[in-house]
């Protein structure tokens, strides 16, 4: 909220400094992000008077201006359109800093004309947001005169203003928080009521429940016309646009005490107010030039022919105030919180009364300040009120809280003397009364518990004082980090120590690009792009449009990986732990070692083998087909134990790799984490004692010859079957297919080792397993062995 | 004895001038050998006096010790020199590059989550995580946000159309641990979090991490002593001041936000850096999950974890986090053992990386 000196000044009288107001409204909660002072920024800048204008002669759209600054007469070029002669604006020379570059005015020449300096529009010295033009100044201050000085500086705070102090949406709720804060002396603007010379004409009937209770008044022989230059000033200070008297000081309380009013001129409005809910696509045109349609969940303030304002939100157009208004119907009340706020997302209408209405205005107010503003009116557009009209009756408000004083202490380790904490509370408006404290009405949004007392009293009391209180571990939980996680950070270790490198991608990516990896068509209602609009059902898209990216940018081999969730649902806990890796490119670099190596099927099945490992996979898994689309259906495998498939690794799909136009190969591997059995939970770490053979270990070699489609998995696994005592290991170590062998046949050669744990075995005992071992090959491969 | 002084004189000059093992294996066949000069020599010792014998045979084995001793000494040397030549014959260019091998990065913000848990672990926080995907009972309303309060929005959620919305942030875990798990509850939990906000400064996702302590006496000084503790041991510094400004989060009461102060600030030319939001827990959250909070009370704080990354490790911008740029890994990554410890500090970082 941007806050002006000027306004604060008229509810706290201070001697306080800029900079103290801005540290202390920091330090008590309503954090002031930015200070801007006109006088600081503008240092330099003067009112400069045209005194003449010609045509630049090299450019149509420009003019040469000779401006008068008060000393000498300036040469400029200047491209608005608004210049004439006699016109006073602001001007800047060369050093100075202009606010919205926040660079410097350098002299130059533009199209061969020098320039000595520039003529300013409220955009570029940060007043307003006006570009059409430079700054036409209606005043008879002379040419010279410093800028700040003729625009009549005042200093705007930018205040974050949290959504549980809707008071402080007022300059008057800041005010009273800065004076319970020491930095001055509260200013109530309480106006006594307003005694009227007769009844209201127009009368007002309740039948929704947003509204418990609706002044109104009706004002006639107003005169509308332009504002004081003072309340001018206030609104252009925050951003707003001076409209009329009437609408200004809407407008001005709004800004300046919280009060959203509405002033409906009373010669468009059709009988009586009535507020009721919405009819079902009632339609309204609003102040914005838009038009609503609207439901029966709004509440609107209408007449006896139609809506004319959305209660609490929006007034209508058929009904507002103009220059020509002589009667006004002014109103004040109170809406419900939820209801405005429920409202203003049915209609999506922003306003500065829907942002205060659905925090919550004070709810004793409405009455108080129908007077407030009946009386403003009366001094700056004269009139004649009517008696006050009242419809509803206050809300339920009153909160009386028992205080502990002690809570402070215990919640904040704070010492704090009762004395200073009652004076806090008083201060801001509470009522004390021994430990029974009575919020008052413009907090009840926010107070109702000890602990917002507790609150209220340290934020202003400060935590200068609050003690160190270290919070040792009185016990170190054993291994802080459950099996899973530790599980977790070891495979992402392990991975990056096979030449991965980790990254993190969105957990969300393109619907049209997710349907090539399993969508469950998890869209989310409001993405923030097309393109991040379905939660992801693998980590592969998103690699691999990084893989795309990096390749893009001249990196061709591309090594990445990432652990993190993918989704088959939108429940909680609808997610897996995936470790999942990508390579693109050459696995291997070129070099004088070696020539280059592209990505393979049996890389991603060691990245795989790698990640299941270091998660403490167990040794049993067996090699599967049943691999997603994603991937190339001969070059792509699982790891599985029985069907809990653990592990995807393989090439991915051409037709993949064409969607994301990505011309090299790609490997890839999805490693689920959560599938994994859990490491069993031991009283002990404690490993079974090593058994180790003293006895001779023999290897033997075998060549055999299958058919093309048998595979090695089934091999390996008859041999290991053949006595599990004796045959400690058996590996693969070539594999040939060619010319040397029948069509459609091809050699695997193993190596068995043999040992026994308990003799060295014989010359007879090896050959009778080793023919065994050609035996079962044979029956379950067809295998022979090679002549 | 003449015929001895000659073989003498004529072998050891022989010895020292062979070549090559060969060459002096030839002058020891022609000395030593069956037919050798000294051999016959000492095959005429049978028709020799035994006195004669015995003068004549002493000096004989003299002679044949000097000529075996230099014999052995230069194939030594010989042999020395061979292994020598051949091993200079197989010298290669060392100055040849390393065979290759890659080595992978892990993020930054990993690295500082792993150092983060490393130091809250030491004083006596659990791991606790959640679900990406939330309901609106722990995401909001459990945490003191009413459906309609304006507080929703201050946090731009991601909607599903079954209402349930992508964490906005990580508190969600505090309610799951109650719910889960009576006090004392000292936990930390670390995640991604989502937020539909997308510009400079602001990313849809990103990565927080939680502590949150409910015990009978956890206070805000105890907080501030967890916090400034902290940030000394993960920014390895002293240096470290911390200041709490009064703020609003509906899950705490009173809410403060932590500037940091001392060197990090100092390093950037600010007094202070505003990095972390906390408070004591609000009584109606300890409600909300059937904690009675005139018992039990505590405090929790939440921190951006890229946020730590980024000021701990000098990376200027937040998006290339998420961008998974090879290049940018390669530079502000962390080689995969450089495991956070606290006795061993936290990380190498400098440490040189290879490939």
């Amino acid at each position: 909220m941007r806050l002006s000196l000027a306004v604060l000044k008229k509810y706290l009288d201070t001697n306080a400094s800029v900079k103290e107001l801005a540290e202390k409204m920091t330090m008590i909660g309503l954090e002031v992000e930015e200070v801007q002072d006109l006088a600081t920024s503008l240092q330099g800048f003067v009112i400069g008077e045209i005194k003449a204008v010609e045509q630049h002669p090299n450019a149509d759209r420009l003019h040469v201006l000779h401006v008068f600054d008060g000393k000498d007469t300036l040469q400029v070029v200047c491209g608005a359109p608004n210049v004439r002669v006699g016109m006073k604006s602001i001007l800047s020379y060369p050093g100075c800093v202009i606010p919205k570059f926040n660079e410097k005015l350098e002299e130059s020449t533009i199209r061969g004309v020098e320039s000595q300096g520039m003529m300013c529009a409220e955009d570029e010295i940060g007043i307003g947001t006006d570009h059409t033009g430079i700054i036409d100044l209606d005043t008879d201050k002379p040419a010279g005169t410093p800028a700040a000085e003729a625009l009549g500086a005042d200093v705007v705070f930018d205040v974050n203003v949290t959504p549980n102090r809707p008071d402080c949406f007022g300059v008057k709720g800041v005010a009273r928080d800065l004076a319970a804060a020491g930095m001055g002396t509260y200013k109530d603007p309480y106006v006594p009521a307003i005694k009227g010379s007769y009844e209201s004409p127009v009368k007002v009937e309740i039948q929704n429940d947003t509204c418990p209770i609706y002044t109104g008044r009706y004002i006639r022989g107003v005169k509308n016309g332009p504002s004081p230059e003072w309340m001018q000033k206030a609104l252009i200070s925050v951003g707003l646009r001076p409209i009329s008297a009437l609408v200004d000081i809407t407008n001005y309380l709004n800004i300046a005490e919280c009060r959203p009013l509405h002033v409906f001129d009373a010669d468009k409005l059709h009988g009586n107010i009535i507020v009721r809910a919405a009819k079902e696509g009632e339609k309204m045109m609003a102040l914005d030039d838009k038009e609503y349609t609207l439901s029966p969940e709004v509440c609107v303030i209408a007449d006896e022919a139609a809506a004319q304002s959305i209660a609490g939100i929006m007034g209508g157009v058929d009904t507002a105030v103009s220059q020509d208004t002589v009667n006004v119907f002014l109103e004040s009340a109170y809406f419900a919180p939820i209801k405005i706020a429920k409202a203003g997302t049915l209609t999506g209408a922003l306003s500065d009364s829907r942002s205060r209405f659905e925090r919550g205005v004070d709810p004793a107010s409405a009455v108080d300040d129908n007077a407030r503003a009946t009386q403003m009116i009366l001094d700056l557009c004269g009139g004649e009120p009517s008696e006050i009209v009242i419809a509803g009756k206050e809300p339920e408000w009153k909160c009386e809280i028992d205080f502990d004083w002690n809570q402070v202490k215990r919640l904040t380790g704070l010492e704090v003397p009762q004395q200073t904490m009652e004076k806090i509370l008083k201060d801001l408006g509470f009522g004390v009364k021994g430990n029974k404290i009575s919020v008052p009405s413009w907090r009840v949004h926010d107070v109702s518990l000890q602990a917002d007392l507790v609150e209220e009293i340290t934020r202003i009391y400060g935590l200068d004082t609050l003690p160190d209180a270290p919070m040792r571990a009185e016990k170190l939980p054993i291994g802080t980090l459950l099996p899973n996680q530790k599980r977790e950070s070891t495979v992402r270790r392990a991975l990056a120590n096979q030449g991965l490198n980790q990254v993190m991608t969105w957990s969300f990516m393109d619907s049209k690009l997710a349907k090539y990896f399993g969508s469950k068509n998890l869209r989310l209602s409001n993405p923030i792009a097309s393109d991040l609009d379905e939660l992801r059902p693998s980590l592969v898209p998103n690699l691999l449009s990084a893989v795309k990216r990096n390749q893009d940018s001249g990196v061709a081999d591309v090594q990445l990986f990432e652990v993190g969730p993918e989704f088959y649902s939108d429940v909680p806990g609808g997610q897996k732990l995936v470790a999942c890796a990508v390579r693109a490119g050459n696995a291997l670099p070129k070099s004088w070692l070696e020539s280059a190596r592209g990505v393979d099927v049996f890389g991603a099945k060691q990245d795989a083998y790698v990640a299941l490992r270091a998660a403490n996979a167990p040794d049993n898994m067996v090699v599967g087909h049943n691999v997603p689309s994603w991937y190339h259906p001969g070059r792509a495998g699982t790891f599985q134990l029985g069907k809990n498939v653990l592990a995807v690794f393989g090439e991915l799909h051409p037709m993949v790799l064409k969607v994301f136009d990505i011309k090299t190969p790609v490997v890839a591997c999805e490693v689920y984490l959560d599938a994994i059995p859990a490491v069993k939970q031991k009283d002990n770490k404690m490993q079974p004692t090593l058994k180790k053979s003293q006895y001779q270990a023999v290897t033997r070699d075998f060549a055999f010859v299958v058919d093309k489609d048998v595979e090695a998995q089934k091999i390996i696994s008859t041999i290991q079957n053949v006595d599990k005592n004796l045959i400690q290991n058996v590996s693969v170590f070539d594999v040939y297919a060619g010319d040397k062998l029948p069509d459609g046949k091809k050699q695997i050669a193993v190596q068995v080792v043999l040992q026994s744990m308990d003799k060295t075995l014989t010359d007879a005992e090896i050959e009778g397993v080793s023919a065994q071992i050609l035996n079962y090959v044979q029956k379950n491969t067809g295998g022979e062995l090679r002549k | 004895m003449q015929q001895l002084d000659e073989i003498r004189a004529n072998t050891l000059p022989l010895i020292e001038k062979a070549e090559n093992l060969s060459a002096l294996d030839a002058v020891r066949v022609g000395v030593l050998g069956k037919n050798g000069s000294l051999t016959g020599l000492m095959k005429n010792m049978g028709v020799m006096s035994p006195e004669e014998r015995k003068t004549f045979g002493a000096t004989v084995n003299a002679v044949k010790n000097e000529i075996v001793s230099a014999l052995d000494a230069k194939k030594a040397a010989l042999e020395a020199k061979e292994m020598a030549d051949k091993l200079a014959a197989e010298s290669v260019d060392v100055t040849l590059p390393a065979r290759p091998v890659q080595q992978g990065r892990i993020h930054p913000t990993t690295q500082a989550m792993e150092e983060a848990l490393t130091i809250f672990a030491q004083m006596g926080f659990e791991l606790a995580e959640g679900p990406d995907v939330e309901d609106d009972w722990h995401n909001f309303e459990a945490l003191n946000l009413p459906k309609e309060h304006p507080a929703r929005q201050m946090q731009a959620t991601f909607f599903f159309d079954n209402k349930n919305m992508l964490r906005t942030q990580t508190s969600g875990v505090q309610i799951r641990t109650m719910e889960n798990q009576k006090p004392p509850i000292k936990i930390v939990c670390p995640g991604r979090t989502y937020r539909r906000d997308y510009d400079a400064t602001h990313l849809p996702e990103f990565h927080q991490i939680e502590g949150f302590v409910v015990d009978e006496k956890a206070n805000l000084a105890n907080l501030k002593s967890v916090l400034v503790e902290f940030f000394k041991l993960f920014f390895e510094t002293d240096d470290v001041q911390v200041r709490f400004r009064p703020s609003y989060f509906p899950f705490t009461e009173p809410s403060y936000e932590m500037d940091l102060g001392g060197v990090l600030a100092r390093n950037i030319g600010k007094e202070w850096i505003e990095l972390l939001g906390c408070g004591v827990v609000d009584p109606r959250v300890l409600q909300n999950c059937g904690i009675d909070p005139d018992k039990y009370q505590g405090f929790a704080f939440g921190v951006g974890l890229d946020r730590l990354a980024m000021m701990k490790y000098g990376i200027p911008d937040l998006r290339p986090m998420f961008e998974a740029d090879m290049k940018w890994i390669k530079h502000y990554g962390f080689v995969p053992l450089d495991i956070p410890t606290v006795t061993s500090g936290l990380s190498l970082n400098g440490g040189k990386k290879c490939d």
